[in-house]
């Protein structure tokens, strides 16, 4: 039996004096997690090419987390895995094909521009990767756009090595789309949107772990849906196909499920998470159908990222047996009206 | 509202946000036992929200169980009891559990636990009388607020239609209302009635967690024996997520009716009463002996031997954990009440008051890791039963934004410590709260209505 002196001093803090489970780089470590999938799939497709773009995108993203924190003498954050996701969300963005400067190019623009100017994780204002992504479209538009590599190219045979147009871009065109089979489960395109099935996996296990809520990805991806549907119908077209090609084509799956529901550059609550996602959609959908650049799913979701303060202040949540202005109206007139009635009755 | 077949209710009302905790209810099956005499007892003349009381004996005086050691004028405030009898050895100061000081009466007891001449039980015929004997009998919310019990219960009469007994307990490892429950049934049953009747309110709803099923039972089979077989009161099952039993969540549950904030729960025609509080009534009715000892779950990591106890108030707290076989590893900290709300001790030399329900002690693996950056989750904001956004807050405060800050409703918090909780930053959201709610008194505000 261990006895106490009187004059020992304890641990005295604030309450709750418990926690639950969820730390951040256990959140991290789950989005690496929802990632893998998609991982192994680009490699499947692409070949081993993906690992080395994927090492380097996230080498550069620690290297520059780290010395981004030690030029601006703030503590050190390597610990909380942020800047692995980052740089395996970008390594997603790219083309297998891209050259290695490159990639590395994006996580230092991911990395030091987005995130440590702004104050580090939890402070950007917009989605990192996709930033970077915009900015080597914009910078490098050859190597990002126009060097797709067909599916299982990297195993030579007699597939063409490399496509000219993506599936969505082919769609719009002759033909000589994959089909919806392809579509889901190994298609051309960035390192992680290839495999539909993967992302979908991903997406889930996030979901189950509750590290994010079904809300922004269904909403995105709805919206996106029912705006193809009655664009496919009025255009008299396939509705249903050319939906499914939709939603199976570009990056909207992989931006639906893991660059939207970024926490820091989404909207708190579930009526912003909604109204965020429902414009994500419909950029998204304006852009593909008359738009001239591929840029659907990455302009849409930095362009709400930019909104999500607004979105903030607009949606706040009533506090707690706060009577909102028009409500206690309706009471009031309610309340009068049951007076009314009682002296009537009386 | 939502009827099982069974009789039981279920909330009218889900209510928002909260957060699962593990119960580590341990304690659940372990019989109350009293500790044995204390050698002495340091007893505090504030252990209630209002005016402390003052010492109204002297130094040498003889005393026995029940008489009274402390009295105020003021009206919100409970009379303090000797809770052993023996030789008064001083009348000095005190540190409290919060780290403030106040004036204390020490008793060394002579061990024989006298009861004072004086007791007998009280004659209650009207509401004054009842008011009157519940101030006499020194009950203050036995639930961990520690408000005194006859100022909650003299409202204006027909101002209250429902009367909430509190047997919620969402807090982990306090067992002392489920025993409350399971051991002295009839006395919250003949107490009811008592408060019912005197106090003329119409509906009474016992409201406990669904984590309980043999409390349920004991308490869904003394609401059904009431004579006249009137279903007035109710038993309601809430989900067993925390804060259920928070004052303002609990009345939402139970009607519906959401207390404005800065106001109080008679604003809606309630009143809520912890379980023990309302079993107390009816002891005192029947015996006449004031409030001198309370029931205590210790319980934690670093304890030996868990217990459900009952000690005299004022009993050093070290001696309670002596009583529960000491420590079985270094304790690192020290909780009087639960581990969400509970306050955290410097030390063990403290007296226990009336309003603590349990005594925890935890080891260096239980300790909170350090804070990191806020990754903007949401979680806080998720969890808040009152819709608030902490992490909106903590940045406000930095801003020094006071308007904003006022229109955040931050002065609302009731500090459930769900955000904080549920933090994967591990960031002290309650501290951060407290800091508004700080900022917004100082600032002359008050938030009313």
């Amino acid at each position: 039996m261990i006895k106490m002196s009187d004059e020992r001093i304890l641990t005295a803090s604030a309450s709750p004096h418990i926690k639950s489970p969820a730390t951040t780089s256990r959140i991290m470590l789950d989005v690496i997690i929802a990632l893998i999938p998609a991982l192994a799939a680009g490699v499947i497709i692409f070949g081993p090419r993906v690992l080395a773009v994927t090492a380097v995108t996230i080498a550069a993203s620690v290297v520059s987390e780290h010395l981004s924190r030690k030029v601006m003498k703030r503590h050190n954050t390597l610990g909380d895995f942020s800047a692995v996701v980052t740089g395996l969300i970008l390594a997603f963005n790219l083309p297998s094909t891209i050259p290695l400067w490159m990639a590395a190019f994006g996580s230092v623009i991911a990395i030091v521009v987005a995130k440590q100017m702004f104050g580090g994780i939890g402070q950007n204002f917009v989605n990192p990767a996709i930033l970077a992504r915009i900015v080597l479209m914009v910078s490098f538009p050859a190597a990002m756009l126009s060097s797709w590599e067909n599916a299982f190219a990297w195993r030579g045979g007699g597939i063409d090595a490399v496509s000219s147009a993506t599936p969505l871009a082919a769609l719009g065109g002759t033909g000589g789309a994959p089909s919806l089979f392809q579509m889901f489960f190994a298609r051309s395109g960035c390192i992680g949107e290839a495999c539909a099935f993967a992302l979908i996996l991903g997406g889930l296990y996030l979901m189950a772990k509750r590290v994010i809520l079904p809300v922004i990805p269904v909403c995105f991806i709805g919206t996106v849906a029912v705006f193809m549907f009655i664009y496919g119908a009025v255009s008299q077209k396939d509705a249903l196909s050319f939906t499914l090609y939709h939603l199976l084509g570009g990056g909207l799956l992989f931006g639906a499920f893991f660059m939207a529901t970024d926490y820091t550059t989404s909207p708190l609550s579930i009526k912003g998470k909604i109204i965020f996602a429902v414009g994500c959609g419909l950029i998204t959908s304006v852009i593909r159908v008359f738009g001239n650049m591929t840029e659907g799913v990455s302009f849409s979701i930095i362009l709400m990222n930019i909104l999500v303060p607004h979105i903030d202040n607009m949606t706040a949540p009533t506090p707690f047996g706060v009577v909102k202005e028009k409500r206690r109206k309706r009471k009031k007139q309610s309340a009068e009206d049951a007076c009314e009635k009682e002296v009537a009755s009386t | 509202m939502g009827q099982k077949s069974s009789g039981i209710l279920t909330a009218v009302k889900k209510v928002r946000g909260g957060v699962r905790v593990s119960h580590n209810k341990n304690t659940a099956n372990l019989e109350t036992v009293r500790i044995p005499t204390p050698s002495k007892v340091v007893i505090p003349m504030r252990m209630h929200i209002g005016a402390p009381c003052a010492p109204a004996v002297n130094v040498g005086d003889i005393v026995s169980v029940g008489q009274i050691v402390g009295d105020s004028t003021a009206f919100v405030s409970a009379p303090i009891h000797a809770t052993v009898s023996g030789k008064v050895t001083a009348v000095g100061q005190v540190e409290l559990p919060d780290g403030n000081i106040s004036k204390a009466v020490t008793i060394e007891s002579d061990g024989e636990m006298r009861l004072f001449d004086g007791i007998e039980p009280p004659k209650v015929e009207t509401r004054e009388d009842f008011l009157k004997a519940v101030r006499n009998s020194g009950l203050v919310g036995l639930g961990g607020a520690g408000f005194p019990t006859h100022v909650k219960l003299g409202f204006p009469q027909g101002k209250i239609d429902t009367l909430v007994v509190n047997a919620a307990e969402c807090e982990p490892y306090i067992t002392v209302d489920y025993r409350e429950c399971i051991e002295n049934s009839w006395d919250i049953l003949s107490s009811i009635k008592a408060i019912k009747e005197l106090l003329d309110i119409p509906n009474v709803i016992i409201a406990i967690e669904n984590n309980k099923p043999d409390a349920i039972e004991v308490l869904s089979s003394i609401a059904s024996a009431e004579e006249e077989g009137v279903d007035e009161i109710k038993v309601m099952t809430l989900s067993s997520r925390y804060p259920q039993g928070a004052e303002k969540i609990m009345i939402q549950s139970a009607t519906g009716r959401r207390v404005p904030p800065g106001g109080l729960p008679s604003d809606v025609g309630c009143v809520v009463m912890n379980v023990c509080s309302v079993a107390f009534i009816a002891r005192y009715l029947k015996t006449g002996k004031p409030l001198v000892s309370r029931s205590l779950t210790v319980d934690g990591s670093a304890v030996s031997e868990p217990k459900n106890i009952r000690a005299p108030i004022g009993t050093n707290i070290g001696g309670i954990f002596d009583f529960c076989g000491g420590f079985k590893e270094e304790p690192k900290k020290i909780i009087t009440g639960g581990p969400m709300m509970g306050l955290a001790v410097i030390g063990t030399d403290l007296p226990i008051l009336k309003q603590n329900n349990a005594l925890l002690a935890f080891t260096e693996k239980d300790m909170l890791k350090g804070e990191r950056d806020c990754i903007r989750c949401g979680r806080c904001a998720f969890v808040c039963p009152f819709s608030l956004q902490p992490t909106v807050v903590e940045a406000l405060i930095k801003a020094d934004d006071i308007e904003a800050l006022k229109a955040s409703g931050a002065s609302i918090c009731m500090e459930c410590g769900s955000c904080s909780y549920s933090c994967p930053a591990g960031k002290p959201l309650v501290q951060t709260m407290r800091l508004a709610k700080y900022i917004l008194k100082e600032a002359g505000d008050k938030n009313e209505r």
